[in-house]
């Protein structure tokens, strides 16, 4: 892989349909949409999404790595590299 | 920019509440006249949401210690554990401690919320993993935002799911799961058997915080551990002096052979100065109580019992199904209604806490309930009539439940 930074559609596309049930204010979800101003996430909804995200993809994604990952492409990104890290 | 622009949703919160009277996020006691009562706004108030579990704060062997303490030692000790702020009290406290838990090594810290800050962000550092429970204080997620250790969250007392996080983990990595005895907000208990032979099964150590379960659970007051019969699985117990021992501090327990290292890396432990010796002397006289105090234990949970029934046949959706702690939980459809039922208890003489997310889980607003041994069956009388007058003059219909038991 050249491009390793750019997400491969299929994780972006499986992250935003693990986003759905917590979209209660249905907002639009683009890659740039961010958690906390975008769909206004609190920190415990953020925490419930990355366990949805852990077990859809078998991963560790370490609550640590959160003030990173503001916006749907950047955890993408993240999923993406852990998965080709491991 | 003014630093405190990032206030100001806060702020506009706070201004909709509006600010009643008596203010249920003001509330100043101005005397307090035993562990159960006080007097606030001008009225004698029972206290009903004060985590003072045994009833411990007006202990008269505590005091007198505590007096002759200030006599001995002065009002302070000016420095920190490891320079000049260890009197012999502070070591004849962990020697309590270590009787009392039949462990072999304690460290006692300035506050329950600093033992765990401190022995969860030094233990764990970069490379290591914390496990964490979803509904852990927020001590603990301090902690974690402290060190430098990668940090996950199981599912609320999940086994299951703590089983499966951990099992994508490094096998040679260090692991430390923390558990809590009893959950503060709802006063649900952690199914500690299942947790730790999770744990173990994964190679982790297990820190069991037991601040909300000393004095009243197990046979001698340790906690749940000692209860479900895990305790030799527990690799550190954290706990704290600011319920059941009635006083202030916190405390660490290991029988790890370098676990006295710690107060030579722990920072939370050397950067702040140590507990004052009277507060030293009470709660040391305190927990030498707790370890025989059947009779205490035995007149809290008949209480609870009590309560717990009694809120129950009102119509009120509690925490747990079950008595499960001193800690019963009162769920509330919004905040408007949590508020307002708060301020009617106030004006019927009994205060509660009062709890919202993100403090609490599953979104829930409560009022929280928690009794000491100090209490007597009348004022649980008082209380849940009081909650039923309250409930009345709101004209809230307890038939429409709001969420019905919401721990399950």
């Amino acid at each position: 892989m050249t491009n390793a930074g750019a997400p491969e559609g299929d994780v972006y596309s499986r992250i935003c349909r693990l986003i759905e049930p917590f979209n209660k204010k249905n907002v639009p979800l683009t890659p740039q949409t961010t958690f906390a101003s975008d769909m206004d996430f609190d920190s415990l909804t953020v925490m419930d999404l990355v366990a949805s995200i852990e077990d859809e993809f078998d991963i560790v994604l370490p609550l640590n790595m959160l003030p990173d990952l503001e916006s749907i492409d950047q955890v993408a990104r993240a999923v993406q590299k852990i998965r080709k890290d491991v | 920019m003014d630093l405190f622009d990032k206030f100001d949703p806060l702020i506009a919160e706070r201004a909709k509440m509006g600010f009643l009277d008596p203010d249920p996020l003001n509330i100043v006691m101005d005397e307090v006249l035993s562990p159960t009562e006080a007097m606030i706004a001008g009225r004698r108030i029972i206290l009903a949401g004060t985590n003072n579990y045994m009833g411990m704060t007006f202990d008269p062997d505590a005091i007198s210690a505590a007096k002759d303490a200030l006599d001995q030692f002065g009002t302070g000790t000016t420095g920190s554990r490891i320079l000049n702020g260890t009197y012999q009290g502070h070591k004849a406290l962990e020697a309590a401690l270590e009787d009392f838990y039949g462990m072999k090594h304690a460290m006692v810290f300035t506050t329950g919320y600093q033992a765990n800050l401190g022995i969860i962000s030094t233990l764990a550092g970069r490379g290591d993993y914390v496990i964490i429970d979803a509904d852990s204080h927020a001590s603990i997620y301090d902690a974690c935002s402290m060190g430098n250790a990668d940090i996950l969250r199981f599912r609320h007392n999940d086994a299951a799911d703590l089983a499966r996080r951990l099992g994508r983990l490094p096998k040679d990595a260090g692991k430390l799961v923390v558990l809590e005895g009893i959950y503060s907000m709802l006063g649900d208990r952690a199914p500690l058997v299942e947790l730790i032979a999770a744990a173990k099964a994964a190679g982790a150590m297990v820190l069991v915080d037991e601040a909300h379960s000393m004095g009243f659970c197990g046979e001698t007051g340790r906690g749940v551990a000692q209860e479900l019969g895990v305790e030799d699985d527990v690799d550190f117990i954290v706990g704290t002096f600011s319920k059941s021992v009635g006083t202030v501090g916190g405390f660490c327990l290991s029988n790890h052979p370098k676990f006295e290292i710690l107060r030579l890396a722990c920072r939370p432990y050397m950067f702040t100065a140590s507990l004052p010796p009277s507060v030293v002397a009470s709660a040391l006289s305190s927990i030498r109580t707790l370890k025989y105090a059947d009779n205490r234990r035995g007149h809290l949970w008949g209480l609870v019992r009590k309560l717990h029934k009694g809120l129950k046949d009102l119509g009120f959706t509690l925490g747990t199904k079950q008595v499960e702690s001193p800690i019963v939980a009162v769920c509330f459809p919004d905040q408007e209604q949590m508020f307002g039922m708060c301020q009617a208890l106030l004006a019927e003489g009994v205060y509660v806490n009062v709890a919202r997310p993100p403090a609490t889980p599953l979104g829930l607003y409560l009022l929280r309930c928690s009794l000491g041994a100090g209490h007597s069956e009348a004022q649980v009388d008082t209380i849940i009539a009081a909650f039923k007058k309250a409930a009345e003059k709101l004209g809230i219909d307890l038939s429409e439940k709001p969420r019905a038991d919401a721990a399950e």
